[in-house]
């Protein structure tokens, strides 16, 4: 049965419908990204887990110089290993005819008859090579995607440095690949990295791996420890030159989803209560005005015997149809937006199969929390509810009390007209309500703000990591350290301007229980093509004796200036070397370890020795000077930086990083939201005043101004204070966009903070157009009969 | 084309024929006016009386220019009020209207004196606010804000504000509606006095019957139609009449 009361509930809801759509879509959209970040944080760890599981993928991977077949079964001894596999692997570069650079890819053995133990590979198209056909070797498939290759092609691959043609039998893809990057590269592109797979007797023919392998996998267990597993490894392997055993979690492909699904989870925790706060500022507002305004049916209400708690329920099952309509709707969407998303994420990470799951807990929870948000907001207004008494209703209305409102100076009072006055006494009468309405706006404003700082933080980090930091054209890598004189012969190269040599050793560095595996970056004293640069832009001073870490690898080892770091080397004789820490820096990109050129090979105790070198050149000879090095035996590869800097933009934009154009828009959406709702209400306060004021004569324009003023005011007020808080939630933005690969730093210029000012304004303006259209149409007759 | 004409003293202040209202449509269709046609001549103190409902008020939004009428002719003077656009309603309604309501509809954000500033602002010849609220008998309580005043002083308030501007017509819907007899009383007799000292038209909406003894012309209204017209010979002053 309808009572009246839920009659006027609904007629209330269609009153105010457009406000009640507007705060239910910022309900909605808050369930949304919950829902959809919670399911895609499921769906990718259930998709991985499948994916690896179903190609038996490894525990532990342990890369060996040279360790001969047997020891694989010293390596199954091993207590808590299930399995073992060994396997041949090199790197490659591949020559195709419309391109200068020769690519880099990796080469990968699979057992000449049978598929692997470990690290199987999921063939998507063609077939396996077939037994004895050692010209037969399998494609990764984004690689063969991106260069427009299919099986039944031929490829021309160098592999340590004799050149040969292969055929593409297959295409395939693999769990570990779903970001593949070249050595010493930091973002993945499809177009320029290959994964070959060949026939285990063919590629060890090329690499002199006969009867040996030089990367071990190893499967565990259940409840078998890690740390324990590869200790015992590089135990058994340490004679034949162990690289180091290392787990799964910090597999470079791995360690990129779990980046992404951390972020993701992150962003679960951290946006939905945005959302919700926002919605429930704006519930609060709404549900205060309505209630002031229908004061005297409250009490006319209670009057007749309805108590307290029967008037509240009314108001709380308005604010719960919008929090419960907003939740819906936001499970609905968040579904939708999951299964686009999750798609995205399958061709970005190439898996083979995607199913988008939610938890439905996931459900329960945005309800619960959409109603407790909502209800919370209400409380506050509610108890004024149980405060009034039914006497309030005989009495005839009052007129709102301006007595104590801002005291003008009198020669102010008289420069000012009237409708000015108007609006300072109403901005100032009511500070908290005026309060409610700057904050608001300054949250919008503080959002676009912090959003555009680290928009434009990224592009620096781009421009600064490859125009700053990196003013070379390219980076040439060398196949194993040579001495200086392949300088000379690169500077020699018809084209090249500059060359400056640098060193990279793979290590692990320990301190105490911690350590951490990755290189050691030696650069020249005074380096102008390749700098360390700290996020000021200044150049890190690299100190003869001591390394310089970057902040995140300090954090890992927990370690300071001063402090001793045991760097164990991974290549050459592999030794063992103590050295202090001089400093540590905060770097743009990557996490890297520096050291000046001649300290790190004077601890080597090999000098003159570089592993590679930037180069300078003239861009009329780029083609002479590709052709050159692509020719020579010792160059491993080489990176032009328009290449690297294209793939890491892309990079930037795809996964985590394309969630900033989506908070972009979010941003946008609850500035325009707060703004608009402000604007509203401020309307509803007043319409019997407009009219009234239409009535005597005022023009629509004149009547808006009233209105407008105020809203101007409270804008103008606002500007600074979110400019403000802007700044400190750039901080909290930039630190949750940072990864391991790159860090963002907010940029603030008044060219950032004059845009979010301009776009505040945008939504200020539109508010108003908006509401500006409401005050043409007042209808003068209605508005004056309603008393409030 | 008010110029052109030589009588304009002669003109009715205002003159309606078949002048219809209808709300809503279908079922729920109410003729609030029922082809109304009237003359109401310059300078005369109007009183509309009848039952509630009765389309008393809708007849004076639509001379006041806040309506529009469904279907009939309205004018004011020559002005036809029924083909202005908006605008033009506007501007007719800031240079000869003045309203006064039964919930007097003051800026709470402006003091009486304010109040009254307001309409002087949009007004060619308006009077000072002082002598606005002096005619009213409010000179003592300039700068009270509305809150700090009591109904009846509100009302005058809003009698000054809407005779601030020297309105040719002077729109009154139940102007003591929400006052005691004495203090609506005095409210009349203000109304009185402006229709005495400016020679306004003024047309004056109640339930009162006994505010009928100071009107030139008593209109009798029911069911969206003229009942009768009663001219009256004997005016008392508001003080004169027994309530
Ligand atoms: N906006 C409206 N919508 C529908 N009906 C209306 C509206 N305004 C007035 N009416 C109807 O028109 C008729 C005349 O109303 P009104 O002129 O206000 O009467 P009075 O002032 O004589 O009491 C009434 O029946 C009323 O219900
Ligand atoms: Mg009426």
């Amino acid at each position: 049965m309808v009572t009246p009361l839920n009659q006027k509930l609904v007629r209330d809801l269609w009153r105010i419908k457009s406000q009640a759509i507007a705060i239910g879509l910022v309900i909605a959209l808050g369930v949304l990204m919950l829902v959809m970040m919670h399911g895609l944080v499921n769906t990718l760890e259930e998709t991985r887990l499948a994916y690896y599981d179903r190609y038996r993928l490894a525990d532990v991977f342990a890369p060996v110089n040279r360790a001969p077949t047997h020891t694989l079964k010293e390596l199954a001894a091993i207590p808590g290993v299930a399995a073992v596999q060994g396997r041949v692997m090199g790197e490659a570069l591949i020559d195709l005819p419309e391109v200068n650079v020769p690519l880099r890819a990796r080469a990968i053995s699979l057992p000449d008859t049978g598929s692997p133990t470990l690290n199987d590979i999921f063939l998507t198209d063609g077939r396996m090579m077939l037994a004895g056909h050692v010209d037969e070797i399998i494609l990764l498939k984004g690689f063969a995607e991106a260069r427009q290759l299919t099986p039944g092609d031929s490829l021309t691959v160098t592999m340590n440095g004799a050149r040969r043609t292969f055929s593409i039998v297959g295409l395939a893809q693999s769990p570990e690949f779903f970001y593949s990057t070249a050595p010493g590269e930091l973002a993945a592109d499809d177009s320029r990295f290959a994964v070959i797979w060949v026939g285990e007797s063919a590629l060890a023919a090329a690499y002199d791996m006969e009867g040996a392998f030089n990367e071990a996998l190893l499967s565990l267990e259940p409840g078998a420890g890690l740390a324990a597993v590869t200790n015992a490894a590089d135990k058994i392997l340490y004679k034949f030159g162990s690289l180091g055993a290392y787990g799964l979690e910090n597999q470079l492909s791995n360690r990129f989803i779990s980046e992404e699904i951390d972020g993701l989870k992150a962003s679960a925790v951290g946006v939905p209560p945005l959302f919700l706060a926002v919605a429930a500022f704006l519930l609060y507002i709404v549900i205060s005005r309505m209630v002031q305004s229908e004061r005297e049916q409250i009490g006319l209400l209670k009057a007749f015997g309805y108590s307290s708690a029967e008037v509240s329920t009314h108001y709380l099952k308005l604010v719960l149809v919008i929090a419960i309509g907003g939740a819906l709707a936001g499970i609905a969407m968040g579904i939708a937006a999951g299964r686009g998303m999750a798609e995205l994420y399958q061709s970005y990470f190439k898996f083979p199969f995607i199913v988008f799951e939610v938890d439905p807990v996931t459900f329960y929870v945005g309800l619960l929390i959409s109603i407790g948000t909502a209800t919370a907001a209400s409380l506050l207004v509610l108890r004024s509810i149980f405060l009034l008494t039914p006497a309030v209703a005989m009495r005839p209305p009052l007129p709102p009390d301006y007595r104590n409102a801002l005291k003008l100076p009198e020669r102010f009072q008289r420069i000012l007209d009237q409708p000015s006055k108007m609006v300072l006494r109403r901005v100032f009468r009511q500070p908290g309500r005026m309060f409610a309405a700057v904050t608001g706006i300054a949250c919008g404003m503080a959002l676009s703000a912090g959003m555009i700082s680290v928009m434009s933080g990224f592009d620096r980090a781009l421009d600064v990591s490859f125009s700053v930091l990196d003013r070379s054209d390219a980076n040439v890598v060398f196949t194993h350290s040579l001495t200086q004189k392949s300088i000379i012969e690169l500077a020699q190269v018809p084209g090249v301007i500059a060359v400056e040599p640098y060193r990279s050793v793979p290590v692990i560095f320990r301190h105490g229980r911690h350590h951490y595996q990755g290189g050691i970056e030696g650069l020249v004293d005074n380096p102008r093509l390749y700098r360390a640069l700290d996020t000021s832009l200044q150049p890190i001073p690299l100190m003869p004796n001591g390394i310089v870490l970057s902040k995140p690898i300090a954090d890992i080892l927990q370690a300071a200036p001063g402090d001793w770091i045991t760097i164990d080397v991974r290549e050459g004789r592999r030794p063992l070397l103590q050295v202090p820490v001089a400093a540590v820096a905060n770097t743009l990109l990557g996490s890297p370890v520096y050291m000046q050129l001649s300290a790190l090979n004077h601890y080597l105790k090999e000098p003159e020795q570089v592993s590679g070198a930037f180069l300078r050149l003239d861009t009329a000879q780029r083609d002479q000077v590709y052709r050159a090095i692509k020719n020579m035996p010792a160059v491993a590869g080489i990176s032009l930086k328009l290449d690297s800097r294209i793939s890491f933009e892309k990079m930037m934009d795809q996964g985590a990083g394309a969630m900033r154009y989506i908070m972009a828009l979010i941003a946008g959406v609850i500035t325009f939201g707060i703004v608009f709702n402000s604007a509203r209400i401020a309307y509803a306060e007043r319409e019997r005043d407009l009219a009234s004021l239409r009535v005597i004569g005022f023009t629509k324009g004149e009547t808006a101004f009233v209105l407008l003023g105020e809203l101007t005011l409270v804008t103008l007020i606002a500007l600074p204070i979110g400019a403000a808080l802007g700044y400190y939630l750039s901080l909290a933005i930039s630190e949750g966009f940072s990864t391991d690969i790159y860090q963002i730093q907010p940029v603030y210029t008044s060219e950032n903070y004059g845009i979010a000012g301009l776009a505040v304004i945008f939504a200020s303006l539109v508010s108003g157009w908006l509401v500006k259209r409401d005050i043409d149409r007042i209808d003068l007759v209605s508005a004056l009969k309603s008393k409030e | 084309m008010n110029g052109k004409l030589p009588n304009g003293d002669d003109i009715a202040a205002f003159r309606t024929r078949n002048l219809s209202k209808v709300y809503g449509e279908g079922a729920a269709t109410v003729h609030a006016l029922r082809g109304v046609s009237l003359e109401i001549p310059k300078g005369e103190i109007v009183v509309l009386l009848g039952p509630s409902g009765s389309g008393k008020s809708t007849l004076l939004n639509i001379l006041g220019g806040l309506d529009h009428a469904s279907s009939g002719e309205a004018y004011f003077q020559h002005q036809s009020l029924t083909e202005m656009t908006n605008a033009e309603l506007t501007q007719y309604r800031r240079a000869h209207v003045g309203f006064v309501f039964q919930f007097y509809n003051l800026m709470p954000s402006l003091t009486a004196v304010e109040n009254v500033e307001l309409v002087r602002e949009i007004a060619d010849q308006p009077m000072r606010p002082e002598e606005a609220l002096a005619l009213v008998g409010l000179d003592k309580r300039l700068h009270h804000f509305p809150s700090q005043m009591s109904g009846g002083e509100q009302q005058r308030v809003a009698i000054a504000r809407a005779i601030a501007k020297q309105p040719t017509v002077l729109f009154c819907d139940e102007p003591t509606g929400a006052l005691d007899s004495t203090t609506g009383r005095a409210v009349l007799k203000v109304l009185q006095n402006v229709n005495e000292t400016l020679g306004a038209t003024i047309l004056i909406v109640t339930h009162a019957a006994a505010t009928a003894k100071m009107a030139d012309r008593v209109i009798h209204f029911a069911d969206g139609d003229i009942r009768e017209v009663i001219v009256n010979t004997a005016k008392l002053s508001p003080e004169e009449i027994e309530w």
